[in-house]
């Protein structure tokens, strides 16, 4: 902590907001509304479930909206200081250390799927009987084209889009941070051009892999339902296309804002933080490139 | 100097001298809420509901094993409470009363205005009710509420599992998310807001601790996120995470768990850990001894608990070397909590002790606490683990961690600091009443429990064989008598609330510590304005 800096002195606490409770029902119903929907869906039955999904996706985007514009309005009337400002970058830090846990928890079940449970089901260590026994004809390979239980897929390969898209998500990362420079630098027209060129990067990106999903379930048969490597190849790679979605979405708001004159070199916490989440997106995604897609 | 306030109709600076104990009135106080005070009473009086209803689960369990055969509840309903209760005490109860905790008290021991992010903050909380809304709802679902133990372990949450699995696994989505956002307004609160001059080994060890348990939540709820998705997909969308015949294996699942698991109990008894450390030196009129080793103490087991995990999973078949190694870092992880225990029995080693309400329930929490640590160690032996594995002995031990280790220290710090918070005296009379009844019904209630299951009653069961049947009564009854001393509690915190007791000076207690004190009680809605001098 700067204990010297003088803003310290002075403190800000928020007034009231609505925000915050009626984000709490948004998630509420998305919660009850995707599980209902879910267990309809299951079962191919007609309910309420997908109706209570929408509005709660709706109260959100209200939400976001007007919670977010209230800290865009607050912050252009100066209300904020540089220790709030800490406060949001700390926060946001945090929030990237909460989702590289989140994926942590998906490379796990890759890893010991590949590291333990496959060469456990086909005999290795202790296990012959497993093997012998239980399943007979199973060898333990991996990408798993044939499951213990018989599904049969083929393996997505690593050359062509999976590369193509690798290189995309590299060179987004480049233009952002060229793009940075220009706010920096206070050169409007090179951040405004940058930033959309990383924006468009990140939709190509988006549009290649729905087109690779697409390849899976009809040229290859890889599917969410063929085995652990399908599971794993899927939620991976979905999760990860989640985040590009959000990054890409926030990095609009941010060509929104940076359009409408918003953002000094002193003042960029909603720029960087959205910098820092496509960066993080980036790295995860190069991980994830060289385990679910080369090894 | 002075806060700067502002509406959302029309943002402007401007300073007020005349705002610094201006308070919202009516329900849009607590629903609009930014202040710190109004979002930790909320969490408490949350906690404490949840609590109450938990409990109430588990005298139902209680009830169908007064005695061997079925009387009151199907099996069926059985596993459903002790689900439902395992679920609301661990994510309900306990863990919102110590983020309650951290609300009120950390802003003020290091001198700050609020938390650092006080709308998040209202969010964190309003979040928990709705959470619960949809796991309660899943009662009136065809084929009842989750019924698969709260560690869900497949395939009893994929194969096995009814519908309400969907909901349940929503439910701690969201539950997830306000514990990480209240886990980083936590650690922001911490590392950016303290007074000048409040540097790190200066913070009160409650600050330290919840720090280090911040730091915890985020890393393992994202883990547990994860892991109910997997679930999720597994039960819905035809993914194989957990099933053999895909490629997956139900052992990954517990793997998972466990690394959000274990954490997850530390989460539960650091804070504790915290609060005693504020309150023994208070009563024995002496600073805590080994202030710094309780910090590397506490980081320490925090470091430790993500390399422990699979000390829950001994019987499913792990190669011996992977058994020897989470059963040395178990063990391993019983000298920085001796290091603790340590620390605070010669806290009171020649102090001048004085014996009221928290200091009972903190004395309460060191001797039992360590009743269910030693039984930690037996539990991480691994050999004999095998015979102690699923029965009541693990039953006994957590609970001992659990109730007379963290719910016996949030109610030490509820007296300690009740004071503080209503600007009254609590009861004496009723809270030594309620404090006696529950030491020693929680005794009644979990101490026998270490026998049924040492001779083999198996856990989770709404039936049980004869042998076990006299213990079984004696601990029913325990449960009923813990169970309703919790009332003579509510007692005491409703007379505080309504402000009925002798007021309360700034510092009511003689050797208490801490910025806390030199506010007035009640405390003031702001608190340091201005930050004060360290």
């Amino acid at each position: 902590m700067n204990t010297e800096k003088p803003d310290n002195t002075k403190y800000y606490v928020p007034d009231q907001s609505i925000w915050p409770i009626v984000g709490a029902l948004a998630l509420g119903l998305i919660a009850f509304g995707a599980g209902h929907f879910t267990i309809e869906a299951s079962r191919q039955e007609a309910g309420f479930g997908h109706y209570v999904l929408g509005a709660g996706l709706l109260v959100l985007i209200i939400m976001l909206v007007g919670w977010f514009g209230d800290q865009i309005r607050e912050s252009r009337a100066g209300l904020y200081n540089a220790q709030l400002g800490r406060s949001y970058k700390q926060g946001m830090l945090w929030f990237i250390f909460s989702e590289v846990m989140l994926f942590m928890a998906f490379f796990g079940a890759l890893f010991y799927a590949r590291m333990i449970a496959l060469p456990w089901l086909g005999g290795a260590s202790n296990n012959a009987a497993t093997g012998a026994i239980l399943w007979p004809n199973f060898e333990a390979i991996w990408p798993l084209t044939l499951t213990p239980g018989g599904t049969e897929t083929e393996a997505m390969g690593w050359l062509g889009l999976p590369l193509i898209n690798t290189a995309i998500l590299v060179v987004s990362s480049v233009t952002l941070h060229f793009a940075h420079v220009g706010l920096e630098e206070a050169k409007r027209k090179a951040l405004t051009n940058w930033l959309i060129v990383t924006i468009v990067l990140g939709l190509i990106f988006l549009g290649l892999q729905m087109y690779e999903y697409v390849h899976a379930y009809r040229d290859l048969g890889l599917t969410l339902q063929s085995g652990v490597y399908g599971n794993t190849f899927f939620l991976l790679t979905g999760l990860h296309g989640i985040h590009v979605f959000l990054g890409v979405t926030l990095l609009i708001i941010m060509l929104g804002r940076v359009m409408a004159g918003h953002f000094t070199k002193d003042d960029q916490f909603g720029f960087q933080a959205a910098a820092w989440y496509w960066h993080f997106v980036d790295v995860v995604w190069l991980i994830l490139f060289v385990f679910v897609y080369i090894i | 100097m002075s806060t700067i306030t502002d509406t959302h109709s029309a943002p402007a600076a401007h300073d007020d001298h005349d705002h610094h104990d201006h308070k919202p009135t009516g329900i849009k106080r607590w629903l609009f809420t930014t202040n710190h005070k109004d979002i930790g009473t909320m969490y408490l009086w949350f906690s404490f509901a949840m609590f109450l209803l938990g409990g109430s689960m588990a005298l139902m369990i209680r009830a169908e094993l007064f005695q061997p055969g079925m009387q009151i509840i199907d099996p069926h309903f059985f596993n459903q409470m002790t689900t439902m209760h395992g679920v609301i005490m661990v994510f309900g109860a306990v863990m919102p009363a110590f983020v309650g905790l951290a609300n009120w008290m950390i802003p003020m021991m290091i001198g700050a205005p609020d938390m650092a992010l006080p709308r998040m903050n209202n969010w964190s909380f309003w979040i928990l009710p709705f959470a619960f809304l949809i796991l309660l709802s899943t009662f009136f679902m065809p084929g009842g509420a989750p019924a698969f133990g709260w560690t869900f372990y497949a395939p009893l949450s994929t194969t096995y599992s009814t519908d309400s699995t969907a909901l349940f696994v929503f439910a701690m989505h969201i539950m997830g998310m306000s514990s990480i956002m209240g886990a980083i307004n936590v650690i922001v609160t911490i590392m950016n807001m303290r007074a000048p001059g409040m540097n790190y080994m200066k913070m009160p060890l409650f600050v330290w601790t919840w720090f280090i348990t911040a730091f915890l939540l985020i890393a393992v709820m994202p883990v547990l996120a994860g892991v109910v998705t997997m679930v999720l997909t597994d039960k819905y969308f035809g993914t194989s995470f957990f099933d053999a015949a895909g490629g997956g294996d139900p052992v990954l699942f517990q793997h998972l768990f466990w690394f959000f698991g274990h954490p997850e109990v530390y989460i539960m008894i650091l804070p504790s850990f915290g609060i005693v450390s504020a309150i023994i030196p208070a009563f024995a009129r002496k600073p805590l001894f080994g202030y710094a080793s309780m910090v590397y103490a506490t980081s320490a087991i925090a470091g430790l608990s993500f390399l422990v995990w699979a000390h829950h999973m001994f019987t499913t078949g792990m190669p011996t070397f992977a058994s020897l190694f989470f059963m040395y870092m178990t063990m391993l992880i019983a000298v920085p909590t001796g290091v603790k225990i340590f620390n605070w029995v010669t806290t009171m080693w020649r102090g001048a002790m004085t014996f009221e309400t928290p200091m009972l329930f903190s004395i309460a929490f060191v001797v039992l606490f360590t009743i269910g640590g030693l039984s930690g160690v037996m539990l991480a032996i691994t050999p004999v683990d095998y015979q102690y594995h699923d029965t009541y002995f693990v039953v006994a031990h957590f609970h001992y961690v659990l109730v007379s280790g963290a719910v016996f220290s949030i109610l030490a710090a509820a007296y300690y600091w009740l004071p503080k918070w209503s600007g009254v005296m609590y009861d004496d009379f009723l809270s030594k009443m309620h404090f006696w009844c529950s030491l020693i019904s929680v005794n009644i209630l979990f101490f026998p429990m270490h026998f049924v299951g040492l001779a083999g009653m198996p856990r989770r069961i709404p039936d049980y064989a004869l042998q076990f049947a006299d213990i079984n009564a004696i601990v029913s009854v325990g449960g009923f008598l813990f169970g309703f001393s919790q009332l003579i509690f509510l007692a005491v915190v409703v007379k505080c609330a309504l402000k009925k007791g002798e007021p309360a000076p700034a510092k009511p207690w003689e050797g208490a510590e801490g910025l806390e004190w030199t506010v007035p009680s009640p405390a003031p809605y702001h608190t340091f304005d201005v930050p004060p001098k360290v």
